[in-house]
């Protein structure tokens, strides 16, 4: 059983995942970052690799990930800081890429660098389902790593049961068709929810894409198995001093 | 029956190992309509009906082929031109967004969005927005506003809003970025009209589809001209590549012409000022789909160079590279500084002022050994009003 399965075999409810661009907002805030959202509440980490096109995330984790690049981070700095972070981390770990740094580094060096170091997962945005069953699903399988494909309120429920049956580890529920950051109210997002929850789905569901406050995570989980915090988080980094006290008085707002 | 053929890609959009829809989630219902959709509306009467007497009538099709015979002597070859430049709005460029605003029309889409560069798609979809009476958001780099400024004017005339991308390195690729990111944000009620043969399965085939009608036309008028339907070459300059993509269309599959594709060296292919892609580039994933990239080793793609703001561009539509990567097509590389040579040679040589992107095309007439017997056709794919300011100072510079 994968690391993502046996924490949502524990823990059905409320599980709160956050998402952190690695190398933001220094090069070597990685795992501090990690750490602090460990120790203050996260049940997973969602890690993003900068890339210079990313074209589903909003101007403030767009902007996270320039300054990380300008910072110097690339893949290979990334798994070198990852290397031995599981004698310090314990929560499940995901990387979120674009394809094209990932096919540059090589796809198969890069799903067993991720399984050597302890990476958990991966989400891949702009990889569709066509080129995941048809290329890509093996080698991530291969390696033993989870992978998330994303549903939105448009997904049909014939596609949503197909994403679901590729997705292991749990299911990625974006709450509106937008980008990442948008501001959207959560409301409308409970039917949605709901039709999700009737389809019985063999993954968890996580929510994400617009979660920012107590409120909308409490909004997300009364239907879904917990909910994804990214831009709200990357906003309370943006000119901190300390990455640990930044973290700490952002969750206590949330969990 | 499964003849190979250059000139459409498979069922999932792949033209040999380029294509594909790479796109998340959140634009998959667009895409997927548009995938199902486009070849049946693009196939029904009423819509070839107004499509062929908009491009009559409007854009003012078909364009010359026009043998050029100072040149010709020049080269001591027959020499043809496209006259795209002699489309409304100045280049071929509103054969596609003729096509898109009636198949968004079709869709039953209200608003229209579009990404430019130097501001030719952007001006082409604004005019055609104008004509039907639609909503019309044109994205366009930072810089690119400024450095082009009557453009700019231009489009607002025709009552677009024209949005700033300020993100990124500020010019085409990210004005792109922003509007996917629009769409992506918009998901019911807008059409994207992607000015290239880039993006996701279907934009590639759709938008070489409408802009093949150059070679349609440049077959029937070179058999009229010379009795024969196929030149010995056709040269086009590539960005994206919709003018080569047009140009080359109904030849892709005629193995015995040449396919002439010419990139943009900037300062030099290799001076790190380039938008040569396929000199340059490794296969990546791009605004949508798998093509070649100019990218770093880490992935990261690179701000391009050219003196043309329309081949500044670090990727190439797919159909393009397959035709890169196959060999059936010949890609060469034109600097800056051949290119405004080429451009103020064929002002005086034919009193023709072409856009620079096109200047590069002629450029390579000088890099291949013609022959007296050859036919070769180039598509001038628009005019040079547009580079005014910089042919200005380039007299300004040899003292003109």
């Amino acid at each position: 059983m994968s690391r993502i399965q046996a924490l949502f075999q524990q823990k059905h409810k409320r599980v709160l995942n956050v998402y952190c661009t690695a190398g933001y907002p220094e090069l070597n805030s990685t795992l501090p970052v990690m750490e602090s959202l460990q120790a203050n509440g996260a049940d997973l980490v969602e890690l993003g690799i900068p890339y210079s096109d990313p074209l589903a995330d909003g101007p403030v984790i767009q902007q996270s990930s320039a300054v990380a690049l300008e910072n110097g981070m690339t893949i290979a700095t990334l798994f070198e800081q990852l290397d031995g972070f599981r004698n310090r981390i314990t929560v499940p770990v995901i990387l979120m890429g674009y394809m094209n740094p990932v096919l540059q580094y090589g796809f198969e060096r890069f799903c067993a660098d991720a399984a050597r170091v302890g990476v958990d997962g991966l989400i891949l945005p702009d990889l569709p389902e066509y080129e995941f069953e048809t290329e890509y699903g093996s080698i991530i399988r291969k390696y033993g790593l989870d992978f998330i494909f994303l549903v939105t309120p448009e997904t049909t429920e014939h596609r949503v049961k197909k994403l679901d049956g590729l997705s292991t580890g749990f299911l990625y529920a974006v709450s509106s068709s937008s980008t990442t950051g948008a501001n959207k109210q959560m409301n409308s997002v409970q039917d949605y929810l709901q039709r999700l929850a009737s389809y019985q789905l063999k993954n968890p569901v996580l929510v994400g894409f617009g979660i920012k406050d107590r409120e909308s995570f409490d909004a997300a989980c009364a239907h879904a198995n917990g909910a994804i915090i990214g831009t709200a988080y990357i906003k309370a980094l943006e000119g901190a001093k300390e990455v640990g006290t930044a973290t700490k008085e952002f969750l206590s707002t949330i969990v | 029956m499964n003849m190979q053929t250059y000139q459409q890609p498979d069922a999932h959009g792949y033209y040999g190992r380029f294509g594909g829809a790479y796109i998340p989630e959140m634009l998959h219902p667009n895409v997927e309509e548009l995938q199902t959709r486009y070849l049946e509306i693009m196939q029904e009467p009423s819509f070839q009906l107004e499509f062929r007497d908009l491009l009559r009538d409007y854009v003012g099709r078909p364009t010359p082929l026009y043998f050029a015979k100072r040149l010709s002597a020049a080269y001591g070859s027959n020499i043809y031109l496209k006259r795209e430049d002699l489309c409304h709005t100045g280049a071929h460029k509103i054969n596609n967004t003729i096509g898109q605003i009636l198949l968004a029309q079709k869709l039953g889409k209200n608003r229209i969005i579009a990404e430019t560069g130097a501001g030719q798609h952007g001006v082409a979809t604004a005019t055609v927005c104008a004509l039907k009476g639609v909503e019309c958001i044109v994205y366009m780099g930072e810089k690119d506003i400024e450095r082009q400024a009557p453009n700019v004017a231009r489009m607002r005339m025709l009552g677009a809003k024209v949005v700033a991308a300020t993100s990124g390195s500020k010019t085409l690729k990210d004005a792109t970025n922003e509007a996917i990111r629009d769409w992506i944000n918009n998901p019911s009620d807008t059409h994207y009209i992607i000015g290239s043969v880039v993006g996701p399965h279907p934009y590639p085939d759709m938008v070489a589809r409408f802009q093949s009608v150059i070679s349609e036309e440049t077959r029937w008028q070179l058999k009229e001209k010379t009795g024969s339907e196929l030149p010995t070459h056709v040269i086009a300059c590539v960005g994206g590549g919709s003018n080569a993509a047009g140009a080359f269309y109904h030849f892709l599959d005629e193995l015995s012409v040449q396919l002439v594709a010419v990139e943009a060296a900037g300062h030099g292919v290799h001076s790190g000022l380039s938008a040569a892609t396929t000199a340059l580039g490794k296969p990546g994933v791009l605004h949508g789909s798998k093509s070649l990239v100019i990218q770093t080793d880490d992935g990261q793609v690179v701000e391009p160079h050219s003196i043309s703001a329309g081949l500044d561009y670090p990727g190439i539509g797919p159909l393009h590279a397959n035709l890169f990567d196959s060999g059936r097509g010949q890609f060469l590389a034109v600097t800056d500084e051949d290119a405004l040579r080429s451009a103020f040679d064929i002002a005086r040589m034919e009193g023709i002022i072409p856009a620079l992107e096109t200047a590069h095309a002629f450029s390579a007439l000088s890099q291949l050994s013609l022959k007296e017997t050859d036919q070769v056709v180039v598509c001038l794919s628009g005019r040079g009003d547009k580079d005014l300011a910089t042919y200005m100072k380039q007299m300004e510079m040899m003292g003109i």
